[in-house]
């Protein structure tokens, strides 16, 4: 890459990769940064170096993202790992999940900020149940697009039979839970066939590598309606004119503008905007992402965890909501007792009032008779929070319409939601 | 500066994609002030480095015209090159925040620290000081300028680390980090270390420098300096880290990479003695930041993790 190359303005990829133990997701990883020259000489030294004291030849690519002493003794991932990569075309965030049956809260925790994920089938064995159950995060958490990875097609002797009737069948679990977007990519980690380059064994395939498909999907967030949660508010010497105060935040969705009618919820008060601030100056408009302050034209009352929206897309104000829930702790939920939740850059107290159901995790069905939830388990419940919230529900918007569960006495975090329904007070 | 360095101006319409600096600032910035809100007493970690310099600039970002609600903190190992140090001294100045500064150096002349041999490199035993540090002001945050793609453990390592009364890490019990949803609640005692540009790379930072104009000490630019061949690096020759017997000592342009302790810091041969040299030079690096200048890490593959759990950075 010359300087010109680097200097060019990139978008930002951030995708997951989950599969079974034994799929190869690790050398799926490894052929992905090699094939793509990504990998520096120390890097591949190292390897290469480890591959020859586990007794084996040239480089074992699943090597390369291993991370910590335990999961180097265990030959697996334990944990969520990130990755970073660019092409010329695009950057790339990988968050690197297990596919170990235990280890669901990795999967939902690299899933929730990924715009794509990429699920490996193994050509050979077919669809498993870890299979069905990545599918099942990945629409849980709203992935706006999947991409089938039909690994080790040199152990299916690269028949176009057996991957057609996987990406069928695949399709099928796709269309039940939802999913819109699914491209499913033959290809070989081992070989590197339809990884960045197409290879010599699968030409009758005409789609894209998965390199090309990652370059070409959309990062773009499609929500228009305005969230700006409030982090804090500066009230001292802002700008020249004293007792004037700017409310920090990041525009989470939609676009705000100067001279726009906001309501601040869930107070229902309203202002217009009279500056968005920058340390580089004042801007006319600003959308998602973008972390910036904002002045309103008179003095209204606006604290943290506030949110600022425009009143015809305003979320609903609610203390009573279903959600669906991600248990991520060891000690199960228990029902009627408080939790700390937070949504947004607001903390209230909240009460899991009861289990509407579980899902088991190998049929995919739900189970409504379930009691509570246990480490790892997904679920559907029923909550109150003490003082009422703005939310939205969780497919129409990923940033308020999810939340964290916080254990008032270990204070750790035991559950990830997203809101389903909101019961109008 | 070329056009195409500025900052993008505002964004209108809703479903635009910020551009990847602009999307690494906002996150870090919405990081900052999560943790502002959320804690009682934080502290940002100032070395002089390249990282700690973006993490100045990103903390203008979030609280000017405002003063930082932190101070500065630096844990000196008095083997840092003296241009960092003044260049530290100067920014911190210029910026008009506090900054402490508490040295390993204190720590073994109050015996908190005892070396094996007094040519040990003291980057290690900068979890004692640190760790005391906190307990001196009650930090209950540090925000520091780590990267995960600077080495294997850091790469599992979340944005909000919680560290328990002792300061350790436990990687086997860290909490899950969900959309953009930081828990940030401690118990007495406890603290977080908090790493804004977590997905930043050493090519993002140079950018960003390039783009903000930002000032850095002039170690990183290509200069003569005196060497020896050592290890596959080239170790610098100074009075704290004097040639072995028998290593031929020769001059040749080179520049750092990173500006650690000198007892564990070695630059790299370099023509680049300007930001946008150094952008180009880092696209096209062939070895890692650190595989390419720290001794320390070489020692083995899991040496970053061991240091961490005990407390370092």
């Amino acid at each position: 890459m010359g300087t010109g190359e680097t200097l060019r303005e990139f978008t930002t990829l951030r995708f997951t990769t989950s599969g079974s133990v034994d799929d190869g997701k690790s050398t799926l990883i490894g052929r992905l940064l090699l094939d793509s020259k990504v990998l520096l000489e120390d890097q591949l030294a190292a390897v290469a170096r480890t591959t020859a004291r586990n007794g084996a030849d040239g480089l074992d690519l699943s090597l390369f993202t291993d991370g910590l002493t335990a999961e180097r003794e265990q030959g697996i991932t334990i944990d969520v790992a990130w990755r970073y990569f660019a092409t010329p075309r695009r950057r790339f965030i990988i968050a690197d999940t297990p596919g170990h049956e235990q280890y669901t809260r990795n999967m939902v925790t690299g899933a929730s900020t990924a715009s794509l994920s990429i699920v490996l089938a193994d050509a050979a064995r077919g669809l498993a149940t870890q299979t069905r159950r990545h599918a099942a995060i990945a629409s849980l958490l709203a992935i706006p697009h999947v991409i089938l990875a039909v690994n080790k097609m040199d152990l299916a002797g690269w028949s176009r039979e057996r991957f057609d009737a996987i990406a069928g069948e695949f399709a099928g679990i796709a269309r039940s839970l939802g999913l819109a977007r699914v491209t499913a990519i033959p290809l070989s980690a081992l070989e590197g066939d339809m990884v960045v380059s197409r290879g010599e064994n699968l030409s009758w395939y005409a789609g894209p590598t998965l390199l090309e498909a990652l370059e070409a999907a959309s990062p773009v967030d499609p929500v228009t309606a305005l969230r700006f949660p409030v982090q804090l508010v500066s009230r001292s010497r802002f700008g020249e004119k004293a007792d004037r105060r700017a409310y920090l935040g990041r525009v989470e969705s939609g676009t705000i503008a100067v001279g726009d009618t906001v309501v601040v919820r869930p107070s229902g008060v309203e202002a217009k905007v009279a500056e968005i601030v920058t340390l580089e100056g004042t801007l006319e408009a600003a959308g998602a992402g973008r972390s910036l302050s904002v002045v309103l034209d008179r003095q209204v009352d606006v604290a943290r965890g506030d949110i600022l929206t425009h009143r015809h897309d305003a979320p609903a104000v609610a203390r009573r909501f279903t959600a669906r829930l991600a248990w991520l702790d060891r000690d199960a939920l228990v029902t009627g007792r408080r939790y700390w939740l937070k949504q947004g850059t607001k903390s209230v107290r909240a009460t899991v009032d009861d289990v509407l159901h579980r899902l088991d995790l190998a049929s995919l069905t739900p189970d409504a008779s379930a009691q509570a939830l246990e480490f790892n388990d997904l679920g559907l419940a029923r909550l109150t929070v003490a003082s009422p919230l703005a939310v939205d529900p969780y497919r129409a918007n990923r940033h308020t319409g999810s939340f964290v569960l916080i254990d008032d006495a270990t204070h750790r975090t035991v559950a990830g939601g997203m809101v389903e329904e909101v019961a109008r007070d | 500066m070329s056009a195409v360095l500025a900052p993008a101006a505002g964004i209108g319409a809703a479903g635009d994609v910020l551009p990847h600096l602009d999307w690494l600032e906002s996150e870090a910035i919405h990081i900052l002030r999560e943790v502002v809100a959320e804690t009682t007493n934080p502290a940002l970690l100032f070395s002089g480095g390249k990282d700690s310099i973006v993490m100045l600039r990103l903390a203008e970002k979030a609280f000017r015209p405002d003063r930082f609600p932190f101070p500065l903190v630096h844990i000196d190992t008095e083997h840092n090159f003296p241009e960092v140090v003044a260049f530290r001294d100067a920014r911190a100045a210029e910026l008009g925040e506090r900054l402490v500064v508490r040295s390993v150096g204190e720590s073994i002349r109050l015996g908190r620290v005892r070396l094996r041999s007094a040519d040990e490199s003291r980057n290690p035993h900068q979890t004692v000081t640190l760790l005391d540090t906190i307990r001196e002001f009650g930090f209950d945050a540090l925000f520091g300028g780590a990267r995960r793609d600077e080495e294997k453990a850091r790469a599992k390592e979340r944005i909000l680390s919680h560290r328990d009364e002792t300061g350790q890490w436990d990687p086997r019990n860290q909490r899950p980090e969900l959309w953009s949803l930081f828990n940030a609640r401690l118990h007495k005692g406890e603290h977080l270390r908090v790493f804004p540009i977590s997905n930043w790379t050493e090519l993002d930072i140079w950018q960003y420098i390039a783009r903000e104009e930002l000032a850095v000490p002039r170690i990183y630019f290509a200069h003569e300096r005196e060497v020896v061949e050592r290890g596959g690096l080239l170790a610098p020759v100074t009075p704290l880290t004097p040639a072995h017997e028998g290593e031929t000592v020769v001059t040749r342009r080179v520049r750092f990479r990173t500006v650690g302790d000198i007892t564990c810091t070695c630059p790299v041969a370099s023509d680049a003695d300007t930001v946008e040299k150094i952008v180009a030079e880092t696209a096209a690096a062939t070895v890692t930041e650190r595989g390419a200048t720290r001794m320390d890490d070489q020692t083995s593959d899991a040496s970053m993790e061991l240091r961490k759990r005990e407390g370092y950075f």
